[in-house]
């Protein structure tokens, strides 16, 4: 940025806490302001109390804006409030997070404030005092620089990306209320029911372990034996596209082009074969283990640890030998942070 | 019930790219395009919307010259109307930009919704749908996996983190669309045909009252490959002692357990 | 001369490709093994016009031309040569002699619902004394008040199994070609059944069963065209057909150098990949050309028949070429593979067991060769000109 700027974070949060998104946010503003100050915006309710919290993990001012029109999320009601903070402030870097929430709201804020977009950032930087940032681009099949001009910019990050900031108590933190006039009349979508999908774990954008399963599982009913070993990693479920395709699993378990992408510390493939089309949605994973009977399966390509194997015989031999290590050790094994987090800091449990 | 469908046409997603030589885009030779893979879901959706409701469906695109291949396939798969707008100034736009000129077309057709794929698949930007909706004043619903019409609303279904929500939204409005609302249908010879003898409406920025193409905001700098992967270690082996070296590799080299 | 196809065409192209890739290739395998098609691509083939390429759209076809249709069955065949088997029988060697020799109340009965694809055709000309000699076939069709009776076998026929309409050659006069005429049947005809269900080298998935006609009385109004000029439907039929079979032939031809391709650019021995090999690079270039050589052959056909021209010559000629072509291309692509050609978890020894056919039905490659020669010979082919103008 030309001038030093201050970075604004737009806050997610849910059941009056933060999301994990949120604080990896922070971290990356706190780095990306340098001397400048981090500012984090709530609209909904509980900003009050997620004060102390959010100025924990680098929020310098927390403008709250309370409203219940602001809960649920709806286009309409964030757009107005949001955006006309934003216009108000015309801050240099706004940070969003590329949820639903988030991609739902961050173009129309940019439409209507004229400014720079930039959406699924896997990195965000200053260089050469220019905000540049770096997104994956034909599925994935290339990166591309794009850099900022002038005048309001907004980065809309990918979640799983940069670290969480870590927590420092004691800071202060000065809280802004932010005028609330929303006429209800001009909020044009309603949230009728939001009904949580039947499934025990943490999404899968936001997952630290996925376990994932492809054709060669063979069947619906195998599924079973990822839910075994995910239970005991504390992982999410996936799959790729075709299991998706003969009606085994969800629409929300696809991994890959035509699905989601994820970037998990540990991505583990049983019965995939590795198309193009589904590692352009998890080849970001830290560590991939490949499990597969096909020893020329492409995946073995790009896995860090191959196993060429019956998936029948090993999945259940490696739930029970995670089990085994996990019972070993003292934490019990439910959904652990892999990356350090250097503190508790009320981080909330994952899903 | 008249629809507008935003489409645009993309290299095929199954093909791979060679980026160009000065890295500011892809080799085009040896690509195949095709309408992007979300567009094709908005078309069918609308058509199924027409199918039961009647109306018409207009297809919108902006691009240069070969950008009109998009229309033509949504055309042969039913669509009855398709305007293109073709404009050098488009190339220096970025999306918001992009979506202003869109916007700009959509407002002279008279229509109760506007369907767009939640994102084209070379870019995967997923900012032009709600950018068209915030331009045009409308209410707007993304990454619709189910859309149902009522009298003046539309209902849908989005998947968020881990839930789906249930929208009940104002019409007209802006829809984007996401995999699994539909299976869309290929086209058929006859409406191939039918797409070859209907007239596409052309339109320069300066027909939309567009007389200076809006800046562009942000800025490609270059595209590089991705970092490439190598293979790590293979395993193989007795199941139980694979298993066992693959548990203590995870717990001792990756320490990710 | 342009070489491009045109947008519709190439419109076409992709459509087909784009189906064919996402619904048949990935059953191709399961297919040949089991020896079955799943009957909705019949349903969806139907859907998008491909059942009766070429018929008008108020008969409820496609409404496009024959390089439409080669275009079309080239595509299937690529992803699978069964399927293109049982879809070029239906257009051309249904749909077309109906439309081309119907009545108007047969068009009306049995093209739209050919060319829709809500019923499936099949083609009876082969009998067990009858295969290149046609003309000789012994069936009889014996008029009976109102209706006439056929009595004898028909082998060969694919589609048998399933196909709900069957054209079939029957002698209503004297020996030979011109006693020979011409008849729709349909499933459930008095008289008609399915005899013995034959097992092939290739193209499982395609059904291929002997008709049996045991007094079979069918009413006087399924005669197909005039008494006594079924030969010249037969012919006549053939010629599209022959096109048809070469699309099909330069499908299995184009999946064998792909596949090879695909392969030799992967399998490395010697510390190299094989493509990097003059031996396998010569085979790659001579399976490229041959195809190309095989597809102008038959787009050339196509072009003259779509001028409404004359087109017996062109056709034999690119039918001939184009399946000694996949026959030869399939056998370098199993070469290539070296052992795992051979095993059936690879696709291309099913190319090399698909191909084969190409060389014998619709016309054997010696019946081929003796069309051609006689137009040569004959001077019915200016072997300079190269717009068919030739032709007499």
């Amino acid at each position: 940025m030309s001038a030093a700027s201050d970075v604004w974070v737009i806050v997610e949060h849910a059941g009056g806490r933060p999301r994990k998104i949120t604080y990896e946010l922070l971290g990356l503003a706190t780095t990306l302001a340098g001397p400048m100050k981090v500012h984090a915006v709530v609209a909904g309710g509980g900003a009050a109390a997620m004060a102390g919290d959010l100025a924990a993990h680098g929020a310098h001012v927390v403008h709250a804006a309370e409203s219940p029109l602001l809960e649920p999320y709806t286009t309409d009601a964030h757009a107005q409030v949001v955006g006309a903070l934003l216009a108000d402030a015309a801050p240099g870097l706004v940070l969003m997070g590329s949820t639903a929430a988030g991609r739902d709201l961050a173009p129309r804020l940019a439409a209507r404030l004229d400014a720079g977009i930039v959406t699924d950032c896997a990195s965000v930087a200053v260089e050469d005092e220019r905000v540049v940032a770096t997104r994956p681009v034909m599925t994935r099949k290339a990166i591309a620089r794009v850099a900022f001009g002038d005048g309001i910019r907004i980065a809309v990050v990918l979640p799983n990306i940069y670290p969480p900031a870590p927590a420092e108590t004691g800071r202060s933190v000065e809280v802004q209320t932010v005028p609330v006039n929303l006429d209800p009349g001009s909020i044009r979508t309603r949230v009728v029911e939001i009904s949580a999908l039947k499934r025990e774990t943490v999404p899968l954008t936001e997952a630290d372990i996925i376990v994932s399963g492809g054709r060669g599982l063979k069947g619906p009913e195998n599924f079973a034996l990822l839910d075994k070993l995910a239970g005991v990693l504390g992982a999410a479920v996936g799959s790729s596209r075709p299991p998706v395709d003969s009606g085994w699993v969800p629409h929300d378990y696809e991994i890959g082009q035509t699905g989601k992408t994820v970037n998990p510390q540990l991505y583990i493939a049983c019965g995939i074969s590795g198309a193009p089309q589904h590692l352009a949605g998890m080849s970001g994973s830290r560590c991939i283990v490949a499990i597969n009977k096909d020893p020329q399966a492409p995946i073995f390509g790009i896995a860090t640890y191959g196993v060429v194997g019956d998936v029948f015989e090993i999945l259940p031999l490696l739930t029970e030998e995670v089990r085994k290590l996990k019972g070993s050790s003292s934490d019990g094994g439910a959904s652990r942070r892999l990356v350090p987090d250097g503190g508790d800091g009320g981080r909330p449990a994952a899903g | 019930m008249n629809i507008v469908v935003c489409v645009k046409r993309v290299p095929d997603t199954e093909v791979p790219i060679r980026i160009r030589g000065d890295g500011r885009g892809v080799e085009e030779s040896g690509l195949n395009f095709v309408l992007n893979f979300y567009d094709e879901h908005g078309v069918e959706e609308a058509l199924r919307t027409k199918e039961r409701l009647g109306g018409s469906v207009t297809l919108v695109t902006a691009g240069p010259a070969r950008a009109v291949e998009a229309l033509r396939t949504g055309l042969a798969m039913g669509a009855d109307a398709a305007i293109h707008i073709q404009d050098p100034a488009l190339a220096s736009l970025d999306h918001i930009g992009t979506a202003r000129v869109l916007a700009a077309a959509i407002k002279a057709v008279p229509c109760d919704l506007v369907l767009c794929g939640k994102l084209s698949t070379d870019d995967n930007a997923a900012i032009v749908g709600p950018a068209v909706a915030e331009f045009l004043g409308l209410p707007q619903a993304t990454a619709i996996t189910k859309l149902e019409l009522g009298d003046g609303k539309a209902t849908a279904h989005r998947e968020v983190e881990g839930a789906v929500e249930v929208l009940e939204v104002k019409l007209p409005a802006v829809i984007t669309v996401e995999r699994g609302i539909n299976e869309p249908r290929y086209p058929s010879l006859p409406g191939i045909m039918r797409a070859k003898r209907t007239a596409i409406t052309t339109r320069t920025l300066a027909d939309l009252g567009i007389s200076a193409p809006p800046p562009a905001r942000v800025e490609l700098l270059g595209l590089t490959p991705p970092p490439k992967r190598q293979a790590g270690r293979r395993l193989e082996g007795e199941p139980a002692a694979v298993v066992h070296d693959l548990v203590r590799a995870l717990h001792e080299e990756a320490k990710l357990l | 001369m342009e070489f491009t196809l045109r947008e519709e065409h190439r419109l076409v192209q992709s459509t087909v490709r784009e189906w064919a890739t996402a619904r048949l290739l990935p059953r191709a395998a399961e297919m040949d093994r089991s020896g079955t098609y799943p009957r909705e691509f019949i349903r969806e083939l139907g859907e998008m016009g491909l059942t009766g390429v070429f018929i008008p759209e108020e008969y409820g076809g496609g409404g496009m031309d024959t390089v439409s249709y080669c275009i079309v069955i080239e595509e299937i065949a690529r992803a699978e040569a069964a399927l293109a088997a049982v879809l070029s029988v239906n257009n051309s060697l249904d749909c077309f002699p109906i439309f081309a020799f119907g009545t108007e109340a047969q068009k009306r009965t049995y093209l739209t619902e050919l060319a829709r694809g809500r019923k499936l055709g099949c083609y009876c000309l082969t009998e067990p004394t009858a295969g290149s000699d046609a003309a000789s076939l012994r069936t009889t069709a014996r008029r009976d008040g109102d209706h006439w009776v056929l009595n004898g076998t028909k082998i060969f026929v694919t589609n048998g199994v399933e196909a709900d309409v069957l054209i079939v050659y029957a002698r209503t006069g004297g020996d030979g070609a011109r006693g020979i005429s011409a008849f729709i049947a349909e499933r459930g005809d008095p008289g008609l059944s399915v005899g013995k269900i034959e097992r092939k080298l290739g193209i499982h998935a395609s059904s291929t069963a002997e008709i049996v006609l045991q007094d079979c009385r069918l009413p006087a109004a399924r005669l197909l065209g005039e008494e006594g000029a079924g030969f010249a439907v037969a012919m006549a039929t053939l010629d599209g057909g022959r096109i048809g079979i070469a699309a099909q032939a330069l499908g299995i031809a184009r999946a064998a150098l792909e596949d090879a391709v695909a392969y030799a650019k992967d399998r490395r021995q010697f510390g190299r990949a094989i493509a990097e090999f003059q031996a396998t690079q010569w085979k790659i270039a001579d399976m490229a050309t041959r195809i190309q050589a095989g597809r102008l052959l038959m787009y050339r056909a196509a072009w003259i028949r779509d001028q409404g021209r004359r087109h017996t010559l062109e056709a034999s000629m690119a039918k001939l070429f184009a399946s000694e072509t996949a026959m030869w291309a399939a056998t370098q692509a199993v070469q290539i593979f070296g052992g795992y050609g051979y095993i059936q978890d690879y696709p291309v020894e099913r190319h090399f067991r698909d191909a084969k056919i190409t060389e014998i039905y619709e016309g054997t490659s010696e019946v081929q060769r003796l069309v051609i020669a006689r137009s040569v010979l004959g001077g019915h082919h200016d072997t300079t000109a190269s717009d068919g103008r030739g032709q007499a």
